[in-house]
């Protein structure tokens, strides 16, 4: 028999072991559900992990979906590091998304005819600022009444969702739209342009990685960094050392919507340049998984987004190469998190056989 | 039936699976375990009861295979928040985020499909009052064991020795296990009945209320089941009161929908969230009365002997 014994220091091999071990067991788990779904398994796991990266369109598709993952877990990181536990970056990225919409609606009436890509940052600064408005209500909720902002936050992602639907079936809806909930086609003004032709993948994408770098010397580097760490991992230390625990709720909030609501700026100033109801397909949540399997950490925040858009874009390719609904990517993502907490376990404890 | 009637009754139909799931999560949270994923165990067991119901025609067999499934999920999360002490937060949302992907998975072949509508059950003589009668004495059986449930829970609760060890071990694990009680089995046991509860809930969902499946059915119900048990200060009795609360506030939107009042139906579909958000808002401005109600070692790990 074998039990389980702490150790007496959190093994750092098993750390960054623990995220491989669950993406192998994900796929073993995997390949048995495409057998019993009377699929070829291999061909099934080709589907998820070779074709998305097959080629260089569909590789710039798979850093193009990672953007606003990454972009969301970064945030998300801080804020857990921070022990802030803001589940509501999906509500934050939506309002972001109508920051940036509502920015090139009023642009494009007021200054029609600029160049191509001369406005997109305006609709990048917005949605910023839109998705910092919206978690900052989950804030100043915890902070003024103590509301819990898990709960909060997550509420506020169904809000988000009705206004933009509100907005898009309503007052912004496309007059020449067929009477689809739609705004008109964002001019190409507004326009994130690609970095190369032919592919989607725009140059707000070149943030991703300055931004991880930036929130790296945030946390690690950084005084601040160091407050938030302390505050969420000892919170009665970091009264001690008089850290202000309500300006790490504000900073953690704040950082984590900006980022949430850039990248819902760049979905609509990028691939999608018009506000639909259907913006959004989780990505608010799927970086949740991103930031966990990225061990919190930018590095692996990176490496993680881009394993998570593969997953993605793989449940994209399932339904139309094998048949077989979309919604399995989500399966597979909620069993990565899953195996992932459990393999933390080995993390801090390690496997002994029971003596007799 | 006049119009009172038909919103009386409907209020007490939606707020049935609130009451079910945020007496489920109740009994976790007095048990000291916090379940994040009630939103997605109520999903998995919302098509699970659907499916069932569509395969065999049985309710009884769909709210079996409901509660099953939702008490499964939580032997997963159990499983791994007691016996592997992972982070209650995480693992929640993981059990969430699966509940969503998983569901939706599975209940891919059955968007668009229907139910009859479900047989209500009438009590004689008090059904035949007129008004009140068909609102409160109509309606389907579970609706009624929502009620007793939070009645024997009341009782469980307070007036056995199984609730006072129950509480115990969310107060208190450390003396609890120092009296000899199995603390981290009993928790296991708390969550699984807890998770059984949501499952109960989502398959009333699917089964009774809608009847249909559409992905992300729940639509939220499990946080706002969440948020129910802190309105409620971990009170089974309030617990019911908030569920009929947010079930009339459902309805609300739906007549004034139906009732042509000049607002746009998106910002009253926003109402039940906003209201969660400001319920939870009020209820926590006071530290001191959460502090005194919450149990106190709600979200934390127990290990003995370490």
């Amino acid at each position: 028999m074998l039990r389980l014994e702490p150790r007496p220091e959190p093994s750092i091999a098993m750390g960054l072991l623990s995220p491989l071990i669950a993406l192998l067991l994900t796929a073993i788990i995997a390949a048995g559900l495409f057998v019993a779904l009377g699929k070829d398994p291999l061909r099934g796991l080709e589907v998820f992990f070779v074709q998305p990266i097959n080629g260089l369109r569909p590789i710039s598709e798979v850093l193009l979906k990672a953007t606003p993952l990454v972009l969301c877990a970064l945030g998300l990181a801080v804020c857990y590091r921070a022990n802030v536990w803001n589940i509501g970056a999906e509500g934050q990225l939506l309002v972001g998304a109508i920051a940036a919409g509502g920015v090139a609606l009023w642009l494009s009436g007021a200054l029609p005819g600029m160049p191509r890509g001369s406005l997109a940052v305006a609709l990048l600064v917005a949605g910023v600022l839109g998705g910092m408005a919206w978690a900052a209500l989950t804030a100043w909720l915890r902070d003024r009444c103590n509301a819990n902002e898990i709960l909060v936050s997550l509420m506020l992602v169904y809000v988000a969702q009705q206004l933009l639907n509100y907005l898009v079936f309503g007052p912004w809806r496309d007059p020449q739209g067929f009477n689809f909930p739609q705004t008109p086609t964002f001019p190409s003004s507004t326009w994130l342009l690609p970095l190369w032709q032919g592919t989607r993948l725009h140059w707000g994408a070149l943030l991703a990685p300055l931004l991880a770098v930036a929130a790296w010397v945030l946390l690690f580097r950084s005084w601040k960094g160091y407050e938030l760490q302390v505050g969420g991992a000892a919170p009665m230390a970091a009264r001690y050392a008089g850290f202000s625990s309500r300006q790490a709720l504000w900073f953690a909030l704040l950082l984590s919507g900006g980022l949430a609501g850039l990248a819902g700026a760049m979905e609509v100033a990028g691939p999608v340049r018009q506000l639909t109801p259907y913006l959004s397909t989780g990505i608010g949540f799927t970086a949740i998984i991103v930031c966990f399997v990225g061990r919190l950490h930018p590095v692996g925040i990176v490496l993680a987004g881009i394993l998570l858009s593969m997953m993605v874009i793989g449940g994209e390719l399932a339904q139309s190469r094998l048949g077989l609904p979309n919604a399995l990517s989500g399966v597979f993502q909620g069993l990565l998190l899953f195996l992932l907490l459990a393999c933390d376990t080995l993390v801090g404890n390690r496997l002994r056989r029971r003596a007799a | 039936m006049n119009e009172v009637a038909l919103l009386l009754a409907a209020t007490i139909a939606s707020g049935t699976p609130l009451a079910l799931a945020g007496l489920g999560l109740l009994l976790n949270e007095r048990a000291g375990v916090l379940n994040l994923g009630a939103e997605g165990m109520m999903l998995v067991a919302a098509i699970a009861g659907f499916a069932t119901a569509f395969a065999t025609g049985s309710d009884m067999l769909a709210f079996a295979a409901g509660a099953a499934a939702g008490g499964g999920m939580a032997l997963v999360f159990g499983v791994l928040v007691i016996g592997l002490n992972t982070n209650q937060y995480a693992t929640g949302l993981a059990l969430s985020i699966f509940g969503g992907g998983f569901s939706a998975f599975v209940g891919a072949g059955y968007v668009g499909q229907r139910l009859s509508d479900r047989a209500q059950w009438a009590l004689p003589l008090l059904s035949d009052i007129p008004v009140l009668g068909p609102a409160l004495f109509r309606q389907h059986p579970l609706a009624w064991i929502a009620l007793l449930l939070c009645v024997a829970i009341a009782l469980m609760l307070y007036r056995t020795r199984a609730g006072l060890i129950l509480r115990a071990i969310g107060e208190s694990p450390e003396s609890a296990h120092a009296l000899g009680y199995p603390v981290r089995t009993l928790r296991l046991l708390a969550v699984v009945a807890g998770g059984a509860l949501c499952g109960l809930a989502g398959a009333f969902l699917s089964v009774v209320y809608a009847p249909m499946w559409v992905e992300g059915l729940v639509a939220g119900r499990g946080w706002i089941a969440l948020a129910l048990t802190a309105f409620a200060t971990w009170r089974p009795a309030r617990v019911l009161l908030g569920a009929y609360l947010f079930g009339g506030l459902t309805m609300v939107q739906f007549w004034m929908q139906t009732a042509g009042v000049p607002i746009a139906s998106y910002w009253l579909a926003m109402l039940p969230y906003v209201a969660t958000i400001v319920v939870l808002a009020v209820i926590s401005r006071n530290p001191t009365w959460i502090r005194l109600n919450m149990p106190a070692s709600l979200g934390k790990a127990y290990h003995p002997g370490h």
